[in-house]
């Protein structure tokens, strides 16, 4: 079967139709082995978003401990697994099945196709990720993270980790393969939607950059559990081994699709079509090149005092290519929508979708540019809070952009509308929150506050104040998710009706119902721009 | 809701050789990143004196003995199956159900042997899995290599049946097996020489 055949419909309506269930237990089943890519992509981003409640509590009690180094407001052995699991669920179980999750919704609607390519393979990957992040929570619980004194539980954390990493990788298959397969004749790859476009950047990074890491659990689970050898180390020694795919460049990576979201948003706000399409393209392109600084499993430095001329040349090549060079991707798309802003009046239908899509945008480039100072040796950053800092506006940027992908998608998802009063304050409670928690632990990073740590510094910049604006910080956009998730849960459920073009769109998305039906389309369409609907729309909307 | 122009559903875009294609980077990836680290430990390893006077590095230890004839054989055997599994495709363009299912079986059992093969380099290394890091990762490498190499004898097997069972239209299955056998030989041409030659 493929993506432009008629799916039979699973799951709920057959076991209605026969009678054998009720109408819960044929709504669950129908939820547990559907292929439909809308519901897919909605479960990722439902327990992403669950997920990320979690890790940003986590992240402010550890933050609550910081603020007096001194003082033991956690038990002092669950300090550092609670560290250690905040900074693995931020990449993996928070930022990447977010915004994989809204590609796997959103990507096969802009494409015109009927489906999903491997439809079960996605949803696979979607139940691998989360059996594997579940088991994860639990091996941390279990004192089994890394730095953790029960082996048994370190095994289990090294194996489930890996388990959803390959969930990721799945899914990350499926949406890279649709966006190559599944067009709408007429849909060249040139036109595909930004988004569309990122996702495809963004997943097919995940899969050159995560199967590394996955390579270097599959050793540490081996040597853990026979040999012990002193190369690998001992529990204390894996985030020598794998730190690297918990930081920069690899979060960023998962978080490529940021650049779509705004550029999509803003252009339909705009009602113009992209006239700088290729170099759009070619900019969140090299935001990936970030890749090669993963698959190193090395972070590229540069040394400028006590070392030859020769050396800081050597040095300086790796670290441009890798490091300098992909901060470019974010400020050239930056650059597109400065000219889609200017070339003019942007309508702003929903206010909270082009401003969670923008500020996601600048946040995340915040990150990036951050990152760059972190390989220069002589500023001393890399182990220190600097690092955090810089995880917190990317996985911040991650976050804000995917609030607003659901509120600019949510309607072909849920045929609803999110109310924009009661979700505006949210967007400058998030935006304020990602700042309070990045920024203080930046300066505290220049300061030499060591990361994962919880006490044994002190400097004179006042590591109180620092700490405690980072844990509010923390606490801020904790409270951004779980008023979004609350305001999302009513308003899709009993909100307005949409309509089926409720932003006055440009791509194929918007050209069927509100929701979308299991098929997408009712018939598969042709097109001859990037921008079809406004082929058909009156004049004023071309630039 | 504005109504675009119907189109003809389109022709289908390989959308099984595109997904084993990413696969097969993935893979690729996988264990690349794992052979890396072994190069890298390999490097570091300071020199010795091997038994017939040379300077070789001091990384592999001298009681761990691989049995080269099965290592070039799984190569060989690796080869072969590329050979069926085009032979399958070959066939099944030209709608030859017997020669296409011939190859597919073929390959299959290929497959089988090389698992064989693996099995037999195994009982005879007599390498305890705990002896130390070369030990660790040679079973972390050839071990996820045998993975793989189950995973290809069971989709070349559904191949083979789905072919067998008269779904002949479907020679896109048939170039995804091929596709797969190439990139699965690719991978064990970098673990047969890092591994088993330079060690």
């Amino acid at each position: 079967m493929t993506t432009i055949d008629t799916r039979p419909e699973h799951g709920a309506a057959a076991l209605t139709g026969n009678g054998t269930g009720s109408a819960a237990l044929a709504g669950l089943t129908g939820w547990i082995t559907t292929a439909d890519h809308k519901r897919i992509g909605r479960l990722f981003i439902g327990f992403g978003l669950l997920m990320a409640v979690g890790a940003l509590v986590l992240g402010g009690l550890a933050g609550i401990e910081r603020i007096d180094p001194d003082g033991t407001f956690l038990p002092s052995d669950a300090i550092a697994q609670l560290v250690s699991l905040y900074r693995v669920a931020i990449p993996f179980f928070v930022v990447a099945p977010l915004l994989l999750g809204l590609g796997i919704a959103v990507v096969p609607l802009q494409l015109g196709a009927r489906g999903i390519a491997f439809g079960r393979l996605a949803a696979l990957g979607f139940w691998t990720w989360l059996f594997g992040a579940g088991a994860t929570v639990a091996a941390f619980i279990g004192n089994g993270g890394p730095a953790g004194g029960a082996p048994k539980m370190v095994q289990l954390f090294l194996t489930s980790l890996g388990l959803s990493i390959v969930g990721l990788l799945l899914a990350a298959v499926s949406l890279a393969t649709t966006v190559l397969t599944t067009r709408a004749p007429g849909l060249t790859v040139r036109r595909v939607p930004a988004f569309a476009w990122a996702s495809l950047v963004g997943a097919t990074a995940m899969i050159v950059s995560l199967p590394v890491l996955l390579g270097d659990l599959m050793l540490l689970t081996v040597d853990h559990r026979s040999a012990r050898t002193p190369g690998f180390g001992t529990n204390q020694d894996l985030l020598t081994w794998m730190g690297w795919g918990l930081t920069q460049p690899l979060t960023y990576l998962l978080a490529i699709p940021v650049l779509g979201v705004a550029v999509d948003i803003v252009a339909t706000a705009a009602r113009r079509r992209i006239a700088l399409r290729d170099p759009l393209f070619i900019g969140i392109g090299l935001l990936a090149l970030g890749t090669l600084g993963t698959v190193t499993q090395r972070l590229q430095t540069v040394s400028w005092s006590g070392t030859s001329s020769a050396d800081k040349i050597n040095d300086l090549i790796p670290y441009a290519l890798f490091t300098l060079l992909p901060i470019l991707g974010p400020v050239v798309v930056l650059g597109v929508i400065g000219q889609l802003l200017a070339s003019g009046k942007p309508r702003l239908a929903s206010p909270p979708a082009f401003l969670f899509g923008l500020l996601g945008l600048l946040l995340f480039l915040v990150g990036v540019a951050a990152h760059g100072l972190t390989g220069l040796v002589d500023l001393q950053l890399v182990g220190t809070t600097y690092e955090e800092g810089v995880l917190v506006f990317v996985a911040g940027g991650a976050v804000l952009s995917t609030l607003g992908g659901i509120c600019h998608w949510g309607p072909k998802l849920w045929g609803r509308k999110l109310p924009s009063g009661a979700v505006l304050p949210l967007v400058g409670l998030g935006a304020l929150g990602v700042l309070l928690a990045g920024a203080p632990l930046l300066v505290a990073g220049f300061q030499g506050q060591p990361a994962l740590a919880t006490s044994g510094f002190d400097y004179e910049l006042a590591p109180e104040a620092l700490n405690l604006l980072a844990a509010v910080g923390l606490g801020l956009m904790a409270l951004t998710v779980v008023g979004f998730a609350a305001i999302a849960l009513k308003g899709f459920l009993t909100g307005p009706s949409a309509g089926d073009d409720p932003w006055d769109g440009s791509t194929l998305e918007w050209a069927t119902t509100s929701p979308a039906p299991a098929d997408n389309f009712a018939e598969i369409h042709r097109v001859s721009s990037a921008e079809p609907l406004l082929d058909l729309k009156p004049a004023g909307s071309d630039a | 809701m504005l109504a675009l122009p119907p189109a003809p559903a389109p022709a289908p875009r390989r959308q099984l050789i595109v997904g084993t294609a990413f696969g097969g980077a993935a893979v690729a990836m996988f264990f690349g990143g794992m052979l890396a680290i072994w190069l890298r430990y390999r490097n570091a390893a300071p020199l010795r004196t091997a038994s017939n006077g040379e300077m070789i590095k001091d990384w592999v230890p001298e009681d761990f003995v691989i049995h080269q004839v099965s290592s070039n054989l799984m190569l060989i055997t690796m080869a072969a199956g590329c050979i069926m599994a085009q032979l399958g495709v070959y066939s099944a363009r030209r709608g030859d159900k017997a020669h296409a299912s011939l190859g597919l079986g073929l390959a299959a059992i290929m497959g089988l042997a090389v698992i064989n093969a693996q099995a037999f380099l195994y009982s005879q290394a007599d390498v305890a899995m705990a002896g130390g890091l070369v030990n660790s990762m040679f079973y972390a490498i050839t071990g996820s290599w045998m993975l793989l190499v189950v995973a290809l004898v069971t989709a070349t097997a559904i191949a083979a049946f789905r072919y067998l069972g008269g779904r002949t239209q479907d020679r896109e299955v048939v170039s995804a097996v091929a596709l797969f056998w190439y990139i699965a030989t690719v991978v064990y041409s970098a673990v047969w020489l890092i591994v088993y030659v330079v060690k």
